[in-house]
């Protein structure tokens, strides 16, 4: 039988405020465990949450960037369970009113065809704490430091047929969030988390099939095994006359596999409520609009500017514009050098390749955008050849000066006095008679031999359009 | 010294007749000689009350001369009150050192008051008789055998007992009103938003209100003046300007318009207490106050309203005594499940335990409509009711309670019997409004409170009406004999 | 409306009590009379009204976004029943 698959994913996204959602707490990343862990944080008896506007405002943020309803008014629940990492014994959170409303989100498939996937709501909640597993006498450490930080919870409709237009998502999700900046992104660190929801059913049926849940994937590739993973496990399964039954289920990166969560089996019964201690959380249209003024350009606004203002092909265009931080250094690169396709190249070829090798981030790349624009401008001026720019540019990913400079120390500067090239030029002819003669009468392939003996002798300095020409002209001589 | 109320003792301080120090230590004896008999106080904390008394008397030589400067107050157990022990009247608590202060005790002590120590109280505030605290039933003072009411029946004893001149207490469905009507003495429910709950541990968090719990209405002025206002804090307290509720205390009375509901003068109603009440309405016609009839026809229904909203509440703020950051944890737990259920089922008592079921049930899937949504829409009538007859009139009275103090134990198998005991002062704290007991009479020895409703943010109409009254008459000025 | 053992064992777990043999019966029984009292309300027609959760019905505050807590770890634990290295512990926490 021929299967499809369904899946809707409910991501977990950290905003990059200073304090916590309810608390005057650090929010920052990787401090000493539970020194971010106010009273507030700890749910000690008698304290009290008073809300962070910061959090309202880029949830806002983000339902603006969805093209999503913004609720005017919304309001806090209580979501009742117990665990060690969930201080009061419930989460704030929403459920009968989220701050954001259905939205939606385009992706674009392998085959060039954009999709649309389909936002149920966002909703503001404090994230919990964590369990440490390692081993205290037996006992389970537990460091309340994240604790409080805010989240917003997007929920997906089912809208994604397989892991890839899922990790496309996932990415596009990423792009944004990072873009309007209320996610650093990092996901390393957790700030972006996905649950997975999936679901097999024959090709062509219009039902939805039982769905299973698997929770807390901090990377796209995780994310990407763990649906093909449960895919392959959902259809054995069901060929092999069983039921899928719903349950929440745990994916390991390190072994590839996945097992069924065990303490979330029993049925739970959260008793969500409006929580007492926090009262309806009222905004109007000028509150919405201040926000959205604010917002800065949205990747797929940009996407479009970079096609029709730059020329770019609609991938260089996504390409460029995935990356807030990567789509402002390729913009000074262009103003830099004036060649919108060169700069592109280089951004997308060059600079990429040693940002993944160097396992740098853009925004700690050694090599300024303006740098980079300037040594492109030295290519088009013919100051030196493509081959030696890229001699150029990993001397200026070593620190080695200005563009240039290295130049300059290199002795990389292209020879474009045609008298120098001739000359080189009748030396080669000389010292390769038949070679020449046949190249003369008609074994084309052989200028490229001539020109990479003359580029040989001038150490590569000659311009080798130049050489081309001479060499051109000596064949009709 | 002992018998003056916190307005004289903070004019004979003034006047230099004697120090804070003097005065508190006579106070201190005062509780050791005699709440070894009364159980009024969970903890007593003589050497800070002396130490402050010092600091005080220091602040007073130094030319400061603010009202409650160096004036001794006992605190409810429930507000949080940095290195001293806060149990809220549980086991849960019993080892709990708050290291905060609350804003209630915090503003208290800004003001120069010094604390005598905790009073005793129903464990988290539920119950109406102080029998269910961890650490023994109250006595009233009025008679040994019988309950002072509660929750705040320590803070309410400490007063009527003259342990202590003045104290705080907290009102959630009555627990201010009740024992201050129960042991003679006057008590004040500020509107809810009024005074700060930060620092106090929740019971039912959208009724919780902190409130003066002294012997007269003046004295009440005193300790809101210094409790009032808002604080950033807590999301509920509401940002609205403190009057100085002394000031209006000498309002003449002529004109005021006086509701009596129907409602509060059925069957249910001692005639002793109704007599009592009636004759203190007398009072404020002869002062020239107009009374007239009103309706409040679903007083009846606030009392499960409020028996499943406050639990629902209550079953969710409790979830934080789970044994992890602190407070009591089990010994020996053989899991995670067994150091939640133990943990919780050894450190509360039953009580508590039943509110916290009742509100868990109330919450689950498939009765929450039933029964929380629709006790929230019956709260949306119940403060219409009182909005349409605040329109009318200028303060609702009545009893404070349907019948004087019981014996202790008399109530205490069917948690239902006393339930009911709260029939009068439960819809007060579902609309939110200011509500205020002063004694009135007594019925075989036993004090008798009158209730005072006024609208929101109208504290000081119902002190100014409790001051008048207070000038007119002489219930406040008695006390049990020791 | 009144409650049977089981659904009394059940509200029990839900909220983290453990109800002894002994003790059961009583429950049963107080909870069933709490919830025959509270069960009035079924008889009143609220249909149309609002939900009132706070009886202001004001509108929450917001609080800017500025971190003003400092590390308090020393103190806030001297009240944990169990606590090293920083950590809170608690018995084996299984997912």
């Amino acid at each position: 039988m021929q299967w499809e698959t369904v899946i809707g994913l409910e991501i977990h996204v950290q905003l990059s405020t200073k304090s916590k959602i309810f608390s005057g707490s650090s929010t920052a990343f990787g401090a000493e465990p539970n020194t971010q862990a106010n009273v507030v944080d700890l749910g000690l008896p008698g304290v009290l949450p008073v809300f962070n506007e910061g959090a309202l405002k880029k949830a806002i943020a983000f339902g603006l960037a969805i093209d999503a309803e913004i609720n005017k008014k919304s309001f806090f629940e209580r979501k009742n369970y117990f665990y060690p990492d969930l201080p009061k014994g419930y989460q704030t959170t929403q459920l009968e009113s989220p701050i954001v409303g259905p939205g939606h989100v385009d992706i674009m498939l392998d085959n060039g065809e954009t999709k649309r996937v389909r936002i149920h709501h966002a909703h503001l909640e404090e994230d919990a704490g964590k369990s440490l597993h390692e081993d205290f006498h037996g006992m389970s450490g537990i460091d309340l430091n994240r604790a409080g930080t805010p989240l917003i919870e997007i929920v997906t409709e089912p809208d994604m047929r397989n892991s890839a237009e899922a990790v496309a998502f996932a990415k596009k999700l990423h792009t944004i969030v990072t873009a309007i900046g209320i996610c650093d992104g990092e996901m390393s660190q957790g700030s972006m988390r996905f649950d997975v929801n999936v679901s097999i059913r024959p090709k062509g049926s219009d039902v939805y099939g039982t769905r299973t849940e698997t929770k807390n994937l901090n990377s796209f590739r995780f994310m990407e095994e763990a649906i093909k993973l449960e895919v392959e496990r959902q259809i054995d399964v069901i060929e092999d006359g069983g039921k899928v039954i719903q349950e929440t289920r745990l994916y390991n990166g390190d072994t590839k596999t996945a097992r069924s969560m065990r303490s979330k089996e029993e049925a739970n019964d959260y008793r969500y409520f409006p929580c007492p201690d926090l009262l309806p959380v009222e905004i109007d249209d000028d509150y919405i609009n201040a926000i959205r003024g604010t917002l800065p350009e949205l990747p797929d606004t940009k996407m479009k500017r970079f096609e029709s203002d730059y020329g770019l092909t609609e991938y260089d265009a996504s390409v460029l514009s995935a990356n807030g931080d990567l789509a402002d250094y390729f913009e000074v690169v262009v103003k830099g050098c004036n060649d919108a396709k060169l700069a592109a190249n280089w951004c997308m070829g060059e600079l990429s390749k040693y940002l993944n090798q160097s396992k740098r981030d853009i925004r700690d790349c050694p090599i300024t955008a303006d740098s980079l624009g300037l040594l492109l401008a030295r290519i088009k001026d013919d100051t030196v050849s493509g081959k030696a720019a890229k001699t150029v540019f990993q001397a200026l990913a070593d620190g080695e000066g200005s563009v240039d400079d290295i130049i300059d120390a290199k002795g990389l500067k292209q020879v474009t006095d045609s008298g120098a090239i001739e000359a080189i030029v009748d030396d080669v002819i000389a010292a390769n008679r038949d070679q020449f003669e046949e190249l003369k009468s008609g074994k084309d392939k052989l200028i490229g031999f001539f020109v990479g003996q003359v580029m040989k002798a001038s150490k590569g300095q000659a311009n080798p359009g130049q050489v081309n020409a001479i060499l051109k002209k000596k064949m009709a001589d | 010294m002992l018998n003056k109320t916190l307005k004289q003792l903070s004019d004979s301080l003034a006047a230099g007749e004697f120090s804070s120090t003097e005065l508190t230590s006579a106070y201190l004896e005062q509780i050791k000689a005699r709440d070894s008999a009364l159980n009024a106080f969970i903890t007593v904390t003589d050497e800070q009350a002396l130490a402050a008394a010092k600091t005080a008397d220091q602040r007073r030589a130094n030319g400061e001369q603010s009202p409650l400067l160096g004036l001794p107050i006992a605190i409810k157990d429930i507000f949080c009150t940095t290195g001293v022990k806060t149990s809220c009247g549980s086991k849960m608590l019993d080892n709990f050192i708050a290291p905060y202060e609350s804003t209630a005790t915090s503003k208290l002590s800004d003001a120069g008051m010094i604390m005598l120590g905790k009073t005793n109280m129903d464990e988290f505030a539920m119950g109406s008789s102080t029998e269910s605290s961890f650490y023994g039933p109250t006595k009233n003072p009025w008679d040994q055998e019988s309950v002072p009411g509660g929750s705040s029946g320590g803070s309410a004893v400490a007063v009527a007992a003259r342990l202590a001149p003045a104290a705080l207490g907290t009102d959630t469905g009555g627990s201010i009103r009740q024992p201050a009507a129960l042991c003679g003495i006057t008590g004040l429910k500020p509107t809810y938003g009024r005074v700060s709950r930060w620092g106090m541990i929740a019971y039912g968090s959208s009724f919780d209100q902190g409130g003066p719990m002294t012997q007269t209405a003046e004295d009440a002025a005193l300790i809101l003046n210094a409790i009032a206002g808002f604080d950033s804090r807590d999301s509920t307290s509401m940002d609205q300007p403190v009057e100085d509720y002394s000031a209006g205390l000498n309002q003449a009375l002529k004109g005021l318009r006086i509701g009596l509901p129907k409602e509060y003068f059925g069957d249910g109603l001692d005639d002793g207490i109704r007599a009592a009440v009636m004759e203190a309405v007398k009072t404020f016609e002869q002062q020239g106050a107009t009374v007239k009839e009103i309706s409040l026809p679903r007083t009846e229904l606030s009392i499960p309203a409020y028996y499943i909203i406050a639990p629902a509440e209550a079953s969710t703020n409790l979830s934080r005594f789970d044994g992890v950051r602190f407070g009591y944890r089990c010994d020996n737990p053989k899991d995670l499940m067994d150091m939640y259920t133990r943990t919780r089922s050894e450190g509360f008592g039953d009580e508590v335990k039943r509110r916290i079921m009742i509100g868990a049930y109330a919450l689950s899937a498939g009765y929450y409509d039933a029964y929380y949504r629709k006790a929230q829409q019956l709260r949306r009538m119940i403060k219409q009711d009182f909005q349409a007859a605040l329109s009318e009139v200028d303060v609702i009275m009545g009893p404070t309670t349907p019948s004087t103090a019981w014996k202790i134990g008399a109530k205490s198998k069917d948690p239902v019997d006393m339930y009911l005991e709260d029939i009068y002062t439960l819809s007060v704290n579902l609309a939110g409004l200011p509500g205020m007991s002063i004694p009135c009479g007594f019925k075989d020895g036993m004090p008798i409170g009158l209730q005072v409703i006024g609208n929101y943010f109208d504290e000081s109409r119902l002190l100014n009406i409790g001051h008048q009254f207070q000038l007119a008459t002489d219930w406040h000025t008695k006390k049990p004999a020791v | 409306m009144s409650l049977d053992r089981s659904q009394v064992e059940t509200v029990a777990k839900l909220a983290r009590l453990a109800i002894d043999d002994s003790e059961i019966n009583d429950y049963v029984s107080s909870l069933s009379s709490i919830l025959d009292l509270v069960d009035q309300l079924q008889a009143i027609d609220t249909t149309g009204v609002e939900p009132l959760a706070n009886p202001l019905d004001a509108a929450q505050r917001l609080r800017p976004d500025a971190v003003t807590e400092t590390n308090q770890r020393e103190a806030l634990q001297t009240n944990a029943p169990q606590a090293e290295a920083g950590l809170f512990l608690v018995p084996k926490v299984i997912e």
